[in-house]
């Protein structure tokens, strides 16, 4: 039996000790003897989110299938167990082995969104290995960084050994086998970073010299040894239905976040919106063969036994063959108890036949996304979505017996006017109106329109990318703009109103244009005490503004201003394929109230179709 | 047709919750291909119930679950199904026909549980087991010569006193161990850690100083065809059996 790293004590002392001890229905064990490299994989949060990723299973699976390897999870002890193994000095291990972290060959950390940052400095510390990369030795893992903040490294650049641009199916291999190599040639870790530097899609930060002008843009960003590239090139699979994906997925013990067995139909969005970083880094788009989906249903639901199935892609009404693909779904799966669960919807008379099909009306609700309240803001944004197309639909769920509406918003966005934000509860309350149409006889009650709003944030690699974001207190203001625009409404009864924190927001800013030099304050917030600043009931910004102050570091200077056309970014070393003339065509676009069309509308010159892949060859196939 | 389930749970699958273990059989129905029946409704969910819920840290070799087979399964080929797809610290040890009335289900018939109780030398681990201290062994027949053992049991909105003198039904100290047998199930319900805070009490010792490992080792029922009063007699063996005896094998 495996001899567990936490004692008996501690684990009847935390919360839900499943979360450490491993051992899921799928999880690998392997011999040590017979693996020559032995890769952690960590998602740098909590066990019930680390768990609910989809990048993570594909990885943890697509590495186990190669004998020579051994992947094994970590995620963030929870404050908790993270306060008892700094008092007793256990260092934090892997959950198959529960060997520690420090014995492996590498550690690979999921980069998924900025407010985790502090979590991989408590990971690398609970393990043992200096935050620093430049301080390491021979004996410390490499450590290895990637996923979506991967496209804007430089803020993590001190603490990562290498960064990994790109989907993870494409140039692991090459990776692990150059390892192996370097190792039996008694080659160091320095040599082994020089040579992974000449990977296509591998970025090792200590290559780089950053210097910067006067007024604190970046001056100059150069390679500083021979055999690092000037620019790197994102890795894309162009065939997503020959490639890896993962048919047992790990079962957790313990409810997660996720707890059901997800499809990826497709990667990449069609549309083309101007804030959406996602829709920008996986173009092109590329579908998964509908066949293909189907077996891997099959597959994966009598692996897991799971009882719900879902769809991932950033917009699931795109996908060409969604209709045969749910019907399949129903057929196969309805009569056996599985929910079925479909997120990423347009609403439409087909996706409300669908969900009428798998889903409690009564208690369901229906979600909208215009994210801008007027139609002017919804032309800058490029978010295809008209005021009468969402009335229309909810309409349609109003008379099909559905009675809540959830809205989102976004709050921020650039050239945002007071009329715009005052359109957000107007649009709510047309919907409700919408809704009081209905005799009162054939009505279910009253209606309930949720609408939420979150700050706009600026993101590396979109047409927004030069963007300003404001102040908390601006924020702030924006947000009770919005709040009193929904006293003044006829149905107000029926509208509820919710905005996100401005604090979390603007932190965030900084870290997703951030340089090199707030790495330093990372570090700074860190020592203070901060981990876990997504979750609220821990996030101390008392201590940020104090890291702020100790670290000089001007968050005016990375939020509140316009970057200039030629400014050099930070990230612009990454060629993702889409260009930078194209990302700005498209802020000029945005500044005009321009529509782009989608993909399949016509082709936008986006610089994606290089990759020979996806949407951009459809039609010629 | 109704199937009993008895399983044993040990290693690190002792940190498992007792609802995080009806969510895992759950699963393992959907691996393992068990014809189970669903209740109706929009949202249908398996028709499966729990004997007896079992403590967190607690180890056990007789659990049990009942549910509704919508056709018959042979024992010995099901039982390899459920294990095959199994993770290392539950395992089905039989799988038997009970009979349909209400009144055989284990939550209703669940009357008594015996435990294994025994002394670590750190509560960092249940592995290293000491001897039963003799100045304990010693005191067992005192403390159950008492007439009344009042302890304070936590309900769901306050403590109150109760006397768990009645709820046990056995006592007795071994070299390796102390066996407890319990009453258990949805009337009267005593569980072993509470009985050895008391005892502790009784001795005059802290209960910290004396880290203790639980096991459970079977669950029974009132023998449905022995009259009811003949459990008052509170003897093994007389009116109870374990609810596994109270099945048959099905044979394919
Ligand atoms: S090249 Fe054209 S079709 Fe391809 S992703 Fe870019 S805009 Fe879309």
């Amino acid at each position: 039996m495996r001899k567990l790293a936490l004692n008996d004590e501690i684990l009847l002392k935390i919360e839900k000790p499943a979360r450490y001890i491993g051992n899921e229905v799928n999880s690998v064990m392997k011999d040590l003897e017979k693996v020559d490299i032995r890769f952690a994989m960590c998602f740098p949060d909590v066990y019930e989110i680390g768990m609910s990723h989809l990048g993570i299973q594909i990885l943890y699976d697509m590495f186990n299938q190669w004998e020579d390897v051994w992947c094994e999870r970590v995620y963030s002890p929870w404050v908790d167990l993270d306060r008892i193994m700094r008092e007793e000095d256990i260092p934090l291990f892997a959950l198959e082995s529960q060997d520690p972290v420090k014995d492996f060959d590498f550690l690979g950390i999921t980069l998924q969104y900025e407010m985790c940052y502090t979590n991989i400095l408590q990971v690398l510390d609970l393990s043992g290995i200096p935050l620093e990369a430049a301080e390491r030795t021979e004996e410390d893992p490499v450590v290895i960084g990637g996923g979506p903040c991967a496209y804007n490294p430089e803020p993590l650049a001190e603490f990562f050994d290498l960064f990994y641009i790109g989907e993870g199916e494409t140039v692991y291999r090459e990776l692990l086998d150059l390892y192996k190599k370097n190792k039996a040639d008694g080659g160091t870790k320095k040599n082994y970073f020089e040579k992974a530097a000449e990977i296509e899609g591998i970025y090792v930060p200590s290559l780089y010299d950053v210097t910067y002008n006067e007024d604190g843009t970046l001056a100059a960003f150069v390679p500083n040894n021979p055999h690092a590239p000037r620019t790197v090139k994102k890795q894309m699979v162009s065939d997503l239905t020959m490639t890896y994906y993962p048919q047992k997925p790990v079962v957790p013990f313990i409810k997660v976040t996720q707890d059901r067995v997800v499809l990826e139909i497709q990667r990449g969005c069609i549309r083309g919106c101007r804030f959406c970083q996602a829709g920008m880094l996986y173009r092109p788009t590329r579908e998964r063969d509908v066949e293909k989906l189907k077996e891997y249903a099959r597959q994966m639901l009598k692996n897991t036994g799971h009882e719900e199935i879902s769809l991932s892609s950033l917009s699931s009404s795109d996908y060409s063959r969604l209709k045969e693909l749910v019907d399949f779904l129903i057929d196969e799966f309805k009569g056996k108890g599985i929910n079925i669960s479909l997120p990423s919807l347009r609403i439409d008379a087909f996706s409300l036949d669908v969900m009428e099909r798998v889903q409690d009306i009564r208690k369901s609700s229906l979600t909208f996304a215009p994210e801008a309240g007027s139609q002017r803001m919804r032309n800058v944004i490029n978010k295809g979505l008209t005021e009468e197309e969402i009335l229309t639909g909810a309409g349609q769920a109003f008379a099909g017996g559905w009675n809540k509406v959830k809205l989102y918003f976004m709050l921020g966005l650039p050239t945002e006017t007071e009329e715009d934000m005052r359109a957000i509860p107007e649009l709510a309350d047309k919907i409700a109106r919408k809704y009081y149409e209905i005799p009162k006889d054939q009505r279910n009650g009253k209606c309930q329109i949720t609408t939420s709003t979150s700050f706009f944030i600026p993101k590396p690699f979109t047409p927004f990318q030069w963007a300003r974001m404001y102040s908390n207190e601006e924020y702030i203001a924006r947000a009770a703009i919005v709040k009193h625009g929904f006293n003044d409404q006829l149905n107000r009864k029926s509208l509820k109103y919710n905005w996100h924190d401005a604090e979390i927001t603007v932190l965030e800013g900084v870290f997703a244009r951030g340089d090199r030099r707030v790495g330093k304050l990372l570090l700074e917030a860190y020592r203070l005490g901060c981990i876990y600043d997504a979750w609220t009931e821990v996030f101390d910004y008392e201590k940020w503004l104090a890291a702020f102050a100790s670290t000089g570091i001007d968050l005016a200077f990375y939020n509140e201003r316009e970057r200039g056309e030629d400014e050099l970014f930070p990230w612009d070393f990454i060629d993702t394929g889409v260009t930078k003339d194209f990302l700005r065509r498209e802020w000029e676009r945005a500044m005009n109230a321009e529509v782009t069309p989608n993909c399949r509308e016509k082709c936008s010159g986006c610089g994606a179709a290089r990759f020979g892949g996806g949407v951009c060859h459809e039609s010629k196939n | 047709m109704k199937a009993r389930i008895k399983f044993c749970k040990y290693g690190s699958l002792r940190f498992i919750g007792h609802l995080d273990v009806m969510r895992y059989f759950q699963k393992v129905m959907r691996r393992a291909d068990i014809p189970i029946a669903f209740t109706g409704g929009y949202s249908p969910h398996m028709i499966m119930s729990f004997a007896q819920p079992l403590g967190v840290g607690v180890t056990s070799s007789g659990e049990y679950l009942d549910i509704e087979l919508t056709k018959p399964v042979a024992s010995k080929q099901t039982v390899a199904q459920m294990n095959a797809v199994m993770a290392e610290g539950i395992e089905v040890v039989s799988f038997v026909k009970i009979p349909e009335e209400k009144k055989y289900s284990g939550m209703t018939i669940t009357a008594a549980a015996d435990y294994r109780v025994t002394f670590l030398a750190s509560g960092r681990s249940a592995e290293k087991i000491c001897p039963v201290p003799e100045d304990l062994k010693e005191q067992v027949k005192a403390f159950l010569a008492q007439p009344k053992i009042k302890v304070l049991k936590a309900t769901k909105r306050s403590e109150k006193e109760v006397d768990i003198r009645p709820m046990i039904y056995a006592m007795e100290a071994g070299d390796e161990d102390i066996r407890l047998f319990l009453a258990a199930g949805s009337e009267n319900n005593l569980k072993p850690d509470l009985l050895m805070e008391a005892f502790l009490g009784f001795c005059g010792k802290e209960k910290e100083a004396y880290p203790l490992h639980f096991h459970r080792m079977d669950v029974y029922a009132r023998n449905p065809a022995i009259p009811a009063d003949a459990m008052e007699r509170n003897k093994k063996g007389v009116g109870l059996v374990t609810l596994e005896s109270l099945g048959k094998e099905i044979t394919g």
